[in-house]
């Protein structure tokens, strides 16, 4: 199956070698994801039928559409965070750099340190200091690293995420006294810290202030050069100005939602070509 | 020469401080009765819990008057003799309420972390139930059990500690552990095999109570975790339990108050023994309760007093065990810091 699907060649199959900045993100580089005939259920209700993205590698990928289509849950089959809900399945396939995460001989916390996630709600370890919430996912996974490697792990993280400068002074205070976009980026250089390919967003400004989300956006813009972005986000504004590609989710009433249509962020917006998402777009419904 | 008086009213006195408004909830008729239903049975509890403390407390009065200080010195209890004492009987009661502690807090703290993060949702429901039963098994039930089925093997792991640590006085016994006939009755109704029944007991109460703080986790920073890549340990150790120390510790507590108190199952397991030993494994040991339930039945009016107050004692010390605990609790439910 794998062997088959890698000679069909996706558009994001294959990582490319020279892609990102390989000396800032050592060990890790952007990767190519595919989603193919993506279903998901909750007990029996379906939420997603047969969804398809491919996300090209180094880019930022947009998904909207209205609350309750399945963007979330389509998120986190991606990293599969799906399956550790109570009652959840899924059917179809998930390929990074062409390998389908859900094979067997994939571990699922391979899985998600490959492919990061960052949240709704600011969600730091509130026992933890900033620095020690940074490396926390060193601790998870096992990874050792030396003092000075996790000295300099913890500046260029924060440096990424745009929080360096307003936190360098107090890198040993705890992480929750610090305000929700700080939390938010600090939750950003946490993901960043484990060497993501992938990084997964769930509306992560929602519960920020415009000045939190900007700087959150700065960020993004900043990180997709070295990490490939999926962003899910309410704010149509926000999807114009951070991603290159969009792909607009709706469900029917009483349907399992899935992906109308799909393409470069300007042309989905401009040009749409499904009424339904001229209509979203638009400010129409939603 | 009259003066005039200005007999308008001054809009505000000047001298009058403002204080805050009394506000008034206006509470619905049903809610009103609910409000004070609640408060009379909480009072009730409470009045009940004083009470008794003050019973304990009047009825030690003579005993206390008649020998002072003796009797938190003297180990014997030889009423004949006129000789009373609780020292070796609190030192008893200690010593089997942490042999339960020690076992029964690992085995606690593992179940309810199985049963939260690691048991898949069908063995789970069946678990919860199971615990909840070896919570409603009487205590009498337990202290059978010690005896009859447990003792008998427990002694080989006493004659074995006392092998291999028994130059540790604690797990010492005064007898050659090494002999080829080896004396079994020397391992008997000791205080760990008192202890380990203890245990049974406590397990259920501790793993509910630190079952329901695991539970309260923040399923946010459970997620956080798990999307860093986090195995179930990692999310148990980096979120879970420093959620939940305040509740592991309060858990851990209410079960040690337990444990001070228990009665029946210690009366059956240990043969009294009034002298201050931290021989834990060797036969004979005395604890509080099985002292009072073993000796009330032909005590006289003073001996009956005398072993109220060593109820007393044993109030004061597990009160003050659960107020501890309760503290624990409550700082960690409120989860101060954790709200983002």
């Amino acid at each position: 199956m794998k062997v088959s699907l890698d000679g069909i060649g996706f558009p994001g199959g294959a990582a490319r070698p020279d892609a990102g900045a390989g000396a800032r993100a050592a060990g890790s580089a952007p990767a190519g994801l595919d989603a193919l005939g993506v279903c998901a259920w909750f007990g029996r209700t379906q939420v997603l039928d047969d969804v398809n993205l491919s996300v090209t590698p180094a880019s930022v990928t947009a998904l909207i559409g209205p609350s309750g289509c399945g963007k979330s849950t389509f998120l986190r089959i991606l990293n599969r965070m799906h399956e550790s809900t109570e009652g959840a399945q899924m059917a179809g396939e998930v390929f990074l750099n062409g390998e389908d995460v859900y094979g067997p001989g994939h571990r699922l916390t391979d899985v998600r340190k490959q492919i990061g996630m960052v949240f709704q709600k600011p969600n730091p370890f509130p026992s933890m200091s900033i620095a020690d919430n940074v490396t926390a996912g060193l601790g998870l996974t096992n990874t050792k690293v030396s003092r000075s490697d996790r000295v300099d792990l913890i500046e260029e993280c924060l440096t990424r995420a745009g929080l360096w400068n307003e936190v360098k002074d107090r890198l040993e205070r705890p992480g929750a006294a610090l305000s929700g976009g700080q939390q938010q980026r600090l939750c950003i250089a946490r993901s960043l810290a484990v060497r993501p390919k992938v990084l997964l967003m769930d509306e992560p400004c929602s519960a920020l202030d415009p000045t939190s989300t900007r700087r959150i956006e700065d960020t993004i813009a900043e990180l997709q050069e070295d990490v490939t972005i999926v962003i899910v986000t309410h704010n149509m504004q926000q999807a114009t100005r951070v991603s290159q590609r969009a792909a607009f989710f709706l469900a029917e009433p009483g349907r399992p939602g899935g992906i109308i249509e799909q393409g470069d962020t300007v042309d989905l917006f401009e040009h749409p070509r499904d009424e339904r998402t001229s209509d979203y777009v638009n400010g129409r419904f939603g | 020469m009259t003066t005039t008086v200005d007999l308008a009213p001054s809009p505000t006195p000047p001298s009058e401080p403002r204080a805050p408004r009394r506000l008034s909830p206006g509470l619905q008729p049903s809610d009103r009765i609910f409000h004070g239903g609640a408060t009379v049975i909480g009072m009730v509890v409470l009045a009940l819990t004083g009470a008794i403390g003050l019973f304990l407390g009047y009825q030690s009065i003579p005993t206390l008057h008649t020998y002072g200080l003796h009797f938190f010195t003297e180990t014997q209890w030889l009423p004949e003799l006129n000789k009373i004492g609780i020292a070796a009987v609190l030192v008893g009661t200690v010593e089997v309420a942490l042999v339960a502690m020690v076992v029964s807090f690992p085995l606690a703290l593992m179940l309810a972390l199985f049963i939260t993060d690691y048991a898949p949702k069908r063995i789970k429901s069946w678990l919860i139930s199971t615990v909840d039963l070896m919570a409603a098994v009487p205590s009498i039930i337990y202290g059978l059990w010690g005896f009859y089925l447990l003792q008998p093997h427990a002694i080989n792991v006493a004659r074995f500690l006392s092998q291999y640590v028994g130059w540790f006085p604690v797990f010492h016994v005064d007898t050659d552990p090494n002999a080829a006939v080896w004396q079994q009755s020397r391992y008997t109704s000791s205080a760990f095999i008192a202890g380990l029944a203890v245990a049974m007991m406590a397990i259920p109460l501790a793993c509910a109570i630190m079952r329901g703080v695991f539970d309260q986790a923040p399923l946010g920073e459970r997620e956080a975790a798990m999307a860093l890549g986090g195995t179930r340990f990692g999310v148990a150790r980096t979120v879970v339990l420093p959620f939940a120390k305040g509740g592991v510790i309060g858990g851990t507590m209410l079960a040690l108050g337990r444990a001070l108190g228990e009665t029946a199952a210690v009366l059956i397991i240990i043969s009294p023994a009034y002298d201050i030993k931290p021989r834990i494994l060797e036969a004979g040991t005395q604890t509080t309760s099985a002292l009072i339930a073993g000796n009330f039945g032909n005590a006289t009016k003073s001996q009956l007093s005398a072993l109220l107050t060593a109820g007393f004692v044993l109030f004061v010390i597990t009160l003050g065990v659960n107020s501890i605990a309760a503290v624990f609790i409550r700082r960690s439910r409120s989860g101060a810091g954790t709200e983002i």
